[in-house]
């Protein structure tokens, strides 16, 4: 079965929308944290799929680097959820009001 | 099959090399020290690092000046006068911000190296940006600058607030990055390339007959870019950030995030997608408008120094835009002038908010400021002197700065927003100087306490003064430096 390139690209925008979207609606930070690395992988799918479609490696390369920095945001976001969730036993976004925006 | 391992240009990697080393060094050093590590050995090791780098980009000056500008590891990374001159400036404020941070560290009693491994981390990061061909290349500086800043910004483990900025930073600038790099991936798809110069070569050689990805992924780069220097309307973050962060870090973020930021837009948006300039000008012009009016108006009604002037900065940002918007020599040029001094000024502008915040970094209102210069003439003087600035007032080095963005943006024709920018100017005067006559009030509690400012913490206000004064009467070597710091490719 031949899926067209196309199709990756759309659904590489779709995951990235759901995740754009999460991340703006939802109001738990590790839900939105969640989102972020679904944005992320939507990136992926795109670089992987352009990649394919212009038969260049270099799209590919790219992706590992996304890995990568995917990884990293992992560690340090989740030290900082812990970080406020020590102090208030909640990772609700809603609840943290010293800064009023 | 056989490996082709591009060539690499040592004297170019040299500052982000120094840079980690010394980050390197003094994790290794601080985890085989039995004792605590000395702070005063820390600092010495940073500020040793950053006059380094500064030595090295004299060095690389004068290499750019005899063999010319070039790109190395395969063109991923540049090396011209203009990343040379954002690089010194990085190091400039690296050095200085460490120095308000030695003292706000004894202070507060922070012990280890942790700040400063971070912060020079964070500092490479915007040196990648600062030097980055390549979209790609782009991101991982912006990350490297991001990650450490995310993790700076939570330093402050007394304050709630500390922790709930870092979190809230993180998580924008988390959908800055992947918006940003969406955007590179759609440029790939449309170009074939994420390297700058390949695009720019690519677009002027072809006409695309369905440029809409092309539009789109320019799009969400912009925007990228625009969360990262506090853009109207994407600025949300940014209030709320620097008041809870430690006030030496929303000093070191306010320059080196700003330096970093705008190479890589001037980078992206000129040589990359310099052909494409009708389509962006547009956009770029209404972002400018709300960056400048909004930063002002909205400044006028805070009553927290730290939102005082995160919203300043946000105006700032927007004539630093103007430049960017200007597309020629000359906005480049003032777009990094203003950037290289508004540096030194800003950390200078928060080396004084964090003395007078006292123990806790707790005293921030605008009414604390109540009668400073009374109370402590040198102090308060400095802190109006560097408010003038900031404010653009004639005889600093920030009037031409502005003078410099608004003369390129009226050569390309922008006559209606460099009017949008001086008006905006005109509010932003108006809480500049309110709250510069408030520092001479006389003070209802006169009894109140003189706040001690530490040896380095006056090293850094005199050299921000410094700046804002000599510079202001005497901008010529300055400009020459901007002038000469062009980009390798421009259309």
């Amino acid at each position: 079965m031949n899926v067209p390139a196309a199709w990756y690209l759309v659904v590489g925008a779709l995951l990235f929308g759901v995740g754009a979207y999460g991340l703006l609606t939802r109001r738990s930070a590790l839900i939105m944290f969640m989102c972020i690395e679904l944005m992320l992988n939507a990136v992926n799918l795109t670089f992987v799929t352009f990649s394919r479609t212009l038969s260049d490696v270099a799209g590919q390369a790219s992706v590992f680097f996304v890995m990568v920095v995917a990884a990293a945001e992992v560690t340090v976001g989740l030290g900082i959820v812990v970080a406020v969730f020590r102090r208030r036993a909640s990772t609700s976004i809603d609840e943290m009001s010293e800064l009023h925006g | 099959m056989t490996l082709h391992v591009p060539s690499i240009h040592y004297l170019a990697l040299l500052p982000i090399f120094i840079f980690f080393g010394a980050a390197l060094v003094l994790m290794v050093a601080s985890a085989l020290s039995a004792k605590n590590f000395s702070p005063r050995l820390a600092t010495s090791t940073t500020v040793l690092a950053s006059v380094a780098v500064l030595v090295v980009t004299i060095a690389q000056w004068s290499y750019v000046a005899h063999h010319g500008a070039t790109t190395t590891i395969a063109h991923a990374l540049v090396f011209d006068d203009f990343s040379i001159l954002a690089t010194a400036v990085i190091a400039a404020s690296m050095l200085l911000s460490a120095l308000v941070a030695h003292d706000w560290a004894i202070r507060e009693r922070v012990v280890g190296v942790d700040y400063h491994v971070l912060a020079l981390a964070a500092s490479a990061g915007a040196m990648v940006m600062a030097q980055a061909n390549d979209l790609v290349v782009i991101f991982l500086g912006l990350e490297m600058l991001s990650l450490g800043l995310y993790v700076l910004v939570a330093f402050d483990r007394h304050r709630a607030a500390s922790s709930e900025a870092a979190l809230k930073y993180f998580l924008l600038g988390g959908f800055a990055s992947a918006i940003f790099v969406y955007g590179a991936a759609l440029v790939y798809g449309a170009t074939g390339s994420t390297n700058v110069s390949s695009i720019a070569y690519f677009l002027g050689q072809n006409i695309l007959l369905r440029p809409g990805l092309l539009y789109a992924g320019g799009a969400l780069l912009l925007i990228g870019f625009a969360f990262k220097v506090a853009a109207v309307p994407f600025h949300a973050w940014s209030p709320d950030v620097y008041q809870g962060a430690p006030t030496p870090v929303t000093g070191f973020m306010a320059s080196i995030v700003k330096v970093g930021a705008f190479a890589a837009l001037i980078r992206v948006l000129l040589s990359a997608l310099g052909t494409q300039m009708d389509t962006w000008r547009p956009i770029l012009w209404a972002l400018i408008a709300l960056t400048c009016l909004l930063g002002a108006v909205v400044a006028l009604v805070q009553r927290d120094l730290k939102r005082l002037l995160a919203y300043s900065s946000i105006n700032q940002a927007g004539f630093m835009l103007l430049g960017v918007w200007s597309a020629n020599v000359r906005g480049v040029a003032g777009t990094m002038f203003y950037v290289a001094t508004y540096a030194p000024v800003v950390i200078a502008t928060f080396a004084i908010v964090t003395v007078v915040g006292g123990v806790g970094d707790e005293h921030h209102s605008i009414e604390h400021y109540r009668g400073l210069a009374r109370r402590q003439p040198w102090l308060g003087a400095a802190l109006a002197v560097l408010l003038l600035s900031q404010l653009g007032a004639p005889l600093t080095v920030g009037f031409y700065a502005k003078y410099a963005v608004l003369v390129a943006a009226l050569d390309a024709g922008g006559g209606a927003l460099a009017l949008i920018a001086l008006l905006s100017a005109a509010i932003a005067a108006y809480f500049y100087l309110r709250f510069a006559l408030t520092l001479y009030e006389e003070s209802d509690h006169d009894d109140a306490s003189r706040v001690a400012v530490p040896r380095a913490s006056v090293v850094v206000i005199a050299v921000g003064v410094i700046v804002a004064v000599l510079f202001g009467l005497w901008p010529g070597p300055l400009a020459t430096w901007a002038q000469h710091a062009t980009l390798l490719f421009l259309p």
